[in-house]
């Protein structure tokens, strides 16, 4: 391919992705947790939930293979559950070629805000690095870190801090590329 | 002879900026006033008289709200405390009349600031006077004209506390500044962010965007006209460069697949500083704005971030944790691999080089607080001056001796807001916002 055939690929992955933008926490997106409608910059798109029963809806995927793996304080490291998650959210991917997914990095507060987006970016990487290892193409994959600008949780005691400090699959359907 | 005030100021804020032996002493300037007592770090303020600016014509209310201004910075800075004018004795009639100096040292005004105000359609033309009163003597330099258009009435205010301020003290001035900053909104899982501008004291705040995307961590050029910033309005964390008259943006260094964020401007204003994300691991890179090139500093497989030029444009210092826990390095603006300056218990970050390049201010995690301190350039007399569950982010007023800052509450309840504190430690104080606000970043001194 010319450089200027993959230029001009590039350009049309990042047409793609920019289409879907992964800012779930725009104004006008729902709450936090609430997978599907990405509605970055005020834009609403729809996504199916589907039935947690049929093991291939985004809701089985989330509730039941589990869309969050969580990391110890200051941590990128996946632990053994993590890996577990890893494990099943890889099957699954590789069973359902027809979604892709954004990689969403987060850290509790404890931390100055530029250190904990590039904290969040490192889990986000171990978290595809994992994934591409388990098979996952990794054109399917992309990463953002939300550092600790979106927390789950709004304690200020490890009880939250604990939940807070995660990487989360968020699945679109329909975006494989 | 009694010594020049200015002098005797001077001396007196050298000692309350640091020599500590001496600053639990008590210090007498002299046999006869001004007579500052400086202990555990706390100075008497300095008695100042600043009657209401003269009406030479058609300056109606102008006259009482530039006064009241003047009056607001120079107490806020802690160094002087206003007599009020129900204890004057004489009166001010006439800016060019004589002053009874007497009544002025009856009530112990080390300072007297005469002021006048006219205004003719929508000029506006302000001048003032500032007197040793024990001398007699007006300050020198200290009696100058501001004229310009009514808008600007709280700039000249702001003007005339910086020629007072910096003729007292030996200090340059910043009240004649503004600060760029993050308005927020919304619980603090959905918290809505947008960026907004205000002087340093809080007035005229304009909104620079909307809340519709996450912006981060705003930071001036150097002559006030552009910012630079983070945000996630294309879906990643991209720095953004605004031009502030027009508000244009763009975004800067778009590569696919990486995340960039904590950019500044150098000394020169002709290269930004940043972080770029690849991979998952953060390095930090420069740009030309005029070329378009990209070099990067650092190389390595930890985080560096939180970069920022020394004045001269010739180091940078910023953040890294390759030793395991986040501590501040300097390295040559070309880059290389830095030489770790932070030496103390705890972790440290956003390191911020003064203006006058005599310090570096930092946030310090340690033991489950945050604090904002200054250290020397090589890591020497690190010095503490905030404690609370989270402060962050300081950056320095025009003349380095400032320091704003933002402290968030805990909780689910928990809030941001914008405080100020001195490089001594002293005058910790909030700064007044419309609601919750973060990531101050203050302008140059304005032209």
């Amino acid at each position: 391919m010319s450089l200027a055939a993959k230029s001009l690929l590039l350009i049309a992955v990042l047409g793609l992705a920019a289409c879907n933008n992964p800012d779930r926490y725009g104004a006008g997106a729902g709450g936090p947790g609430g997978a599907g409608g990405a509605g970055g910059a005020g834009g609403i798109d729809t996504t199916g939930l589907g039935d947690p029963n049929n093991p291939t809806s985004i809701a089985y995927f989330n509730q039941r293979v589990g869309d969050r793996v969580l990391f110890a304080v200051d941590q990128s490291t996946l632990s053994p559950e993590a890996r577990s998650v890893l494990a099943a959210q890889a099957n699954w991917l590789n069973q359902n070629p027809g979604y892709a997914a954004i990689i969403e990095g987060h850290a509790d507060e404890q931390g100055t805000r530029e250190y904990n987006l590039a904290l969040g970016a490192r889990r986000a990487a171990a978290v595809q690095n994992f994934l591409i290892s388990q098979g996952v193409a990794a054109n399917r994959l992309r990463t953002i870190s939300y550092g600790k600008e979106r927390p789950i949780e709004v304690c200020s005691t490890e009880a939250c801090y604990s939940q807070n400090r995660r990487a989360v699959t968020v699945l679109s359907a329909g975006a494989g590329v | 002879m009694i010594r020049p005030m200015r002098q005797i100021f001077q001396t007196l804020l050298v000692l309350a900026l640091g020599l500590g032996a001496l600053m639990s002493a008590p210090v007498l300037a002299q046999s006869s006033p001004p007579r500052i007592v400086i202990g555990q770090g706390v100075i008497e303020p300095m008695p100042i008289a600043i009657p209401t600016f003269i009406d030479e014509g058609g300056a109606g209310d102008y006259a009482r709200e530039i006064t009241r201004v003047v009056i607001s910075d120079l107490e806020g800075t802690g160094f002087f405390r206003n007599i009020g004018e129900e204890a004057h004795i004489s009166r001010i009639t006439s800016f060019d009349g004589g002053v009874a100096f007497e009544d002025w040292k009856a009530i112990n005004a080390q300072v007297l600031v005469t002021g006048a105000v006219s205004v003719s359609g929508d000029r506006i033309t302000v001048k003032f006077r500032a007197y040793d009163v024990f001398n007699g003597t007006t300050l020198e330099g200290a009696a100058l004209q501001f004229a310009g258009t009514t808008q600007g009435w709280r700039r000249m205010s702001h003007k005339v506390a910086d020629v007072i301020y910096s003729k007292i003290t030996g200090e340059g001035g910043y009240f004649d500044s503004r600060v760029v900053f993050v308005s927020e909104s919304g619980p603090k899982n959905q918290r809505l962010k947008r960026l907004a501008v205000m002087d340093y004291d809080g007035a005229n705040v304009a909104y620079l965007t909307d809340s519709n995307s996450i912006v981060l961590a705003p930071r001036f050029s150097p002559t006030g006209d552009r910012i630079l910033y983070t945000s996630y309005e294309s879906g990643f964390p991209r720095i953004t460069l605004m031009d502030v008259g027009s508000l244009r943006r763009q975004t800067l260094d778009e590569q696919p697949g990486t995340m960039t964020f904590a950019p500044r401007f150098s000394p020169d204003g002709g290269t930004v500083v940043f972080s770029l994300e690849r991979g998952g691991n953060t390095d930090i890179y420069s740009l030309s704005l005029s070329s378009g090139r990209l070099s990067q500093l650092t190389n390595a497989p930890s985080i560096e971030t939180a970069p920022s030029f020394s004045p001269d444009g010739s180091k940078i210092v910023f953040e890294s944790d390759r030793t395991g826990s986040p501590q501040i390095y300097i390295m040559p603006a070309s880059g290389g691999e830095g030489t770790r300056i932070s030496g103390g218990k705890g972790r440290y970050g956003t390191p911020v080089w003064s203006p006058r390049g005599d310090y570096i201010a930092f946030t310090k995690q340690n033991e489950g607080r945050f604090h904002i301190g200054v250290m020397r350039t090589d890591g020497t007399e690190e010095r503490l001056l905030t404690a609370s569950f989270l402060d962050e982010g300081p950056t320095w007023a025009p003349n380095g001796r400032v320091l704003m800052f933002t402290r968030e509450t805990s909780g689910g309840g928990g809030q941001a807001s914008l405080w100020s504190v001195d490089i001594t430690g002293r005058n910790l104080k909030q700064i007044p916002t419309d609601g919750p606000a973060s990531d101050p970043a203050w302008s140059p001194l304005l032209p």
